[in-house]
């Protein structure tokens, strides 16, 4: 009888031993399969070579006064717009708490002639019209979406429609008068 | 007893074709002199002075020939360059781009982000400067050829004259670790041909060292990344079969087999 | 052997949320019956039967790895070779996925030879197992196809030139040889569409494979799984697959995949071919052509036959014989165990394949074919000739009654 209840105890204890090992053993491979599946993830992300064309220089020499282009940044159209001075002022005397993004003109031109601008509508990644001079701009001289039609100020800011925010406006910094580093 | 046999046997019937191949190709060449390099072993790396030292040697002697194509200016960061010495450096070199409003391609200067200037514009041009032979893209070469870095080392220090009664053909040097021992690459290394900012020795054998050591950070960049994360990885398996090896052993315990 | 249902016991909202499923689509117990509690396999089971497991999971890290290369890969013959390298200098983890899916094709047939001679040693081929064998030479053959499709898509020297060499097998054929070849490459030599179509179907056959693995399986489920005794195992000398051979089987992996990562982290190139880092060149052959090593058997016995037709019939022969295997083995007893004659020339068969091996990595010159000749001709002789007859004449040791009879005795 002592013999069996000594028994049972062994086997007690032996069924522990068996349950963390069981558990230790379940567990590391539980996470050497997600590390093992983690490069994989991870290689779906910008490649080192992409990265590195993540910035460009621009020249805004060339862009007459009143005149917008259109450039290439991280594969989506950046907008440049050179404002005249209409549009710089229509574009700070809108009262901002009224905006749908409140922001205002001074924040997001860090030049007043110069406005830049990523040209992706933030409702669904449309490229917005009015960058050539015989685009429809909208009521508000800005922008216009031709896909759901969200309209744009001369600040890229939205104004009407169905776009949430307000065209991005990229890092950039201004190397000399007329060169700018987007990115 | 008989199982554990059968498991070594089956570890050693693993080993065999790793080994095999490469023992049978060896023996088709020259027997290679082994070198010491930095980054043989469990968990070899660079030294980045010598790739340093090794990037010269290739700038000033090897890159009038020899093209780097796979290498990009921003992957000397990895030399231990700063990112403002590496901006400088590419600074350095021109490259083509465009075309440009007019329609026209233009030179600029280069950016990190460009890869290293070919030494010639096509095959064609190569081979005529070159009297008829292609110098090879050396961004690979390490990892081309058979003996891999031994045998880039020796090939650069191999040239000697020829045995009496080996007819050369023009334009061609004897080297003693190439095969066929014609080569169309002239001598290159030689005492003294490059001198190092940090005062280190340059006879030809350390020229050949560093440059070849050089090359094979250019053939195999992520090589300290392989050893490192392999070690980590390699050591987590083991402990996983040392587990699974004592769990097995637990839930079979009752099973007679 | 457990007479429980599968899924949670009890009364418990689980049990109900399980049976409501079940009774609709009732995939946990037919995995249950498959692999899990409801499969009864001999307790008997020695390591050399993990190799079944560990080439499923490297059909796995195959198939995951592939997924991921193909998103940076382009096959396109004047940037596949580009690729390939930017998947090796600037994707994340780049380097490591093709080190594993390179180095995992020579593992994947490491584990595959094991599980082969395994089941020939073992005589798992014969009756009622031959359809279950069949099919396996069918997974080695789209084995095959995959990797060489496979190993030209980097578009190295060795890609190009083994694709030629090995598309031009089928110009043997007489009269339309030409014209199925031209058919392969979609032009008049290997190029552009070649490597087009060679990755379309690289990305294809991989599933072909699983879908054999499933017949496989379910093959293997009609007789259950043979043993290292080779006679009929006894329901009280069999135990459920979970958690005993799942366990095992995890075991096995373990070490496999240490061995596997040193390959893969310390020797990542050691199986390859230099010359394969050098981007394809038409007009250069390079001095000595070689297929992986996987193939040189079979490659020594093309090249040992001086006649073009005939070289390619043996090289195919020597793989398609094995689908006669069951009846050329004329012996009723399975396992090798209890036949003396027939491990003598088992061995020796090994060997012959090793020495064809050998014979198919060095350039052919020399001594060199008539090895290759004599090894061809022992390689036809052992099936042909040697199986049938030592079935005949051969007398087997005594088989033990049941399972239980050897392992009980040994443990007295």
């Amino acid at each position: 009888m002592a013999n069996t209840a000594h028994a049972h105890a062994a086997d007690a204890a032996d069924e522990t031993r068996r349950d963390f090992l069981l558990h230790t053993t379940a567990a590391m491979g539980v996470v050497g399969a997600g590390m093992m599946v983690w490069p994989l993830i991870s290689s779906m992300n910008p490649a080192a070579d992409t990265l590195a064309l993540s910035s460009i220089e621009l020249s805004l020499a060339g862009i007459a006064e009143g005149q917008r282009i259109k450039a290439l940044w991280r594969g989506k159209p950046v907008f440049v717009s050179h404002r005249t001075a209409q549009e710089i002022d229509e574009a700070r005397k809108v009262n901002v708490a009224e905006l749908r993004d409140p922001q205002t003109d001074q924040v997001r031109a860090k030049k007043p002639e110069f406005l830049i601008v990523v040209g992706v509508c933030t409702h669904f990644g449309c490229v917005p019209q009015g960058t050539a001079s015989t685009e429809v701009r909208g009521e508000f001289g800005g922008w216009f979406c031709p896909c759901h039609g969200s309209v744009y100020d001369t600040s890229g800011r939205i104004r009407r429609g169905p776009a949430p925010l307000n065209l991005e406006v990229p890092a950039h910094t201004y190397i000399n008068d007329t060169t700018v580093r987007i990115g | 007893m008989k199982k554990y046999l059968l498991a070594a046997a089956a570890v050693v019937a693993l080993a065999i074709p790793s080994v095999l191949p490469t023992s049978l190709r060896a023996a088709e060449h020259v027997e290679l002199p082994k070198e010491n390099w930095s980054f043989n072993g469990v968990l070899g790396g660079f030294d980045r002075a010598q790739l340093q030292r090794g990037f010269q040697v290739y700038k000033d002697v090897c890159a009038a020939c020899h093209s780097l194509n796979y290498v990009s200016f921003r992957n000397f960061e990895a030399l231990g360059y700063s990112e403002e010495q590496v901006k400088s450096l590419a600074a350095q070199y021109e490259v083509e781009d465009g075309p440009d409003d007019s329609g026209d391609m233009f030179k600029r200067k280069a950016k990190p982000s460009d890869h290293i200037p070919k030494p010639f514009a096509n095959e064609s041009m190569a081979r005529l400067a070159n009297g008829g032979a292609l110098p090879p893209d050396l961004s690979l070469i390490t990892k081309a050829r058979v003996g891999g870095p031994d045998y880039i080392y020796n090939l650069l220090l191999g040239y000697e004259e020829p045995p009496a009664g080996f007819v050369m053909n023009p334009g061609s040097s004897y080297d003693k670790y190439f095969p066929g021992n014609q080569i169309a690459m002239a001598k290159q290394i030689s005492d003294g041909l490059v001198t190092y900012a940090d005062g280190s020795p340059n006879d030809a054998a350390h020229i050949a060292k560093d440059v070849t050591a050089f090359l094979h950070w250019a053939a195999e960049p992520k090589l300290e990344a392989r050893h490192s994360t392999g070690l980590r990885v390699t050591l987590y398996a083991l402990i996983f079969a040392v587990l699974a090896y004592l769990t097995k052993r637990r839930i079979w315990k009752n099973i007679p087999h | 052997m457990s007479t429980e249902k599968s899924g949670p016991t009890g009364k418990s909202a689980w049990r109900k949320a399980y049976e409501w499923h079940e009774a609709r689509l009732p995939i946990v117990s037919w995995l249950d019956h498959s692999l899990g509690t409801k499969y009864p396999v001999p307790r008997n089971l020695n390591y050399w039967w993990n190799f079944g497991s560990l080439a499923m999971f490297m059909l796995a890290v195959m198939i995951f790895t592939g997924i991921f290369l193909a998103m940076n890969y382009t096959p396109h013959v004047s940037l596949a070779f580009d690729s390939v390298e930017h998947i090796m200098r600037d994707v994340n983890y780049g380097w490591l996925i093709r080190y594993m899916h390179a180095n995992g094709a020579s593992f994947f047939f490491i584990v595959v030879y094991i599980h082969i001679l395994r089941g020939m040693y073992y005589g798992s081929y014969k009756s009622p197992r031959e359809v279950l064998w069949w099919i396996g030479i069918l997974i080695y053959l789209a084995m095959m196809a995959t990797a060489f499709l496979g190993y030209v898509l980097p578009w190295g020297q060795m890609s190009f030139w083994g694709a030629t060499v090995i598309t031009n097998f089928f110009s043997a054929i007489p009269g339309i040889g030409q014209s199925i070849v031209t058919l392969l490459w979609g032009g008049f030599s290997v190029d552009n569409p070649t490597l087009n179509r060679f990755f379309s179907l690289h990305y294809l056959l991989p599933f072909v494979i699983v879908g054999l693995i499933f017949l496989h399986i379910w093959a293997l489920h009609v007789p259950g799984a043979n043993n290292p005794l080779g006679i009929d195992a006894a329901p009280a000398d069999k135990i459920p697959f979970f958690p005993y051979y799942v366990m095992k089987d995890v075991f096995g992996l373990g070490v496999f995949v240490v061995i596997y990562f040193i390959a893969v982290f310390w020797f990542p190139n050691a199986l390859g071919e230099p010359d394969n880092y050098i981007k394809a060149n038409p007009l250069q052959t390079p001095e000595h052509i070689v297929p992986e090593w996987y193939y040189l058997p079979f490659y020594a016995i093309l090249r040992s036959i001086p006649n073009k037709l005939l070289g390619v019939i043996l090289m195919f022969g020597s793989i398609l014989i094995l689908f006669a295997l069951p009846w050329l083995d004329t012996s009723r007893v399975r396992s090798g165990n209890f036949r003396p004659v027939f491990r003598i020339f088992f061995v020796t068969w090994i060997i012959d394949v090793l020495i064809l091996g050998w014979v198919g990595s060095q350039p052919p010159e020399g001594i060199i074919p008539t090895i290759g000749l004599i090894g061809t001709i022992w390689y036809f002789i052992h099936f042909a000739v040697i199986l049938p007859v030592v079935g005949w004449l051969e007398t087997p040791k005594p088989l033990p009654a049941s399972i239980s009879q050897p392992v009980l005795q040994a443990a007295e």
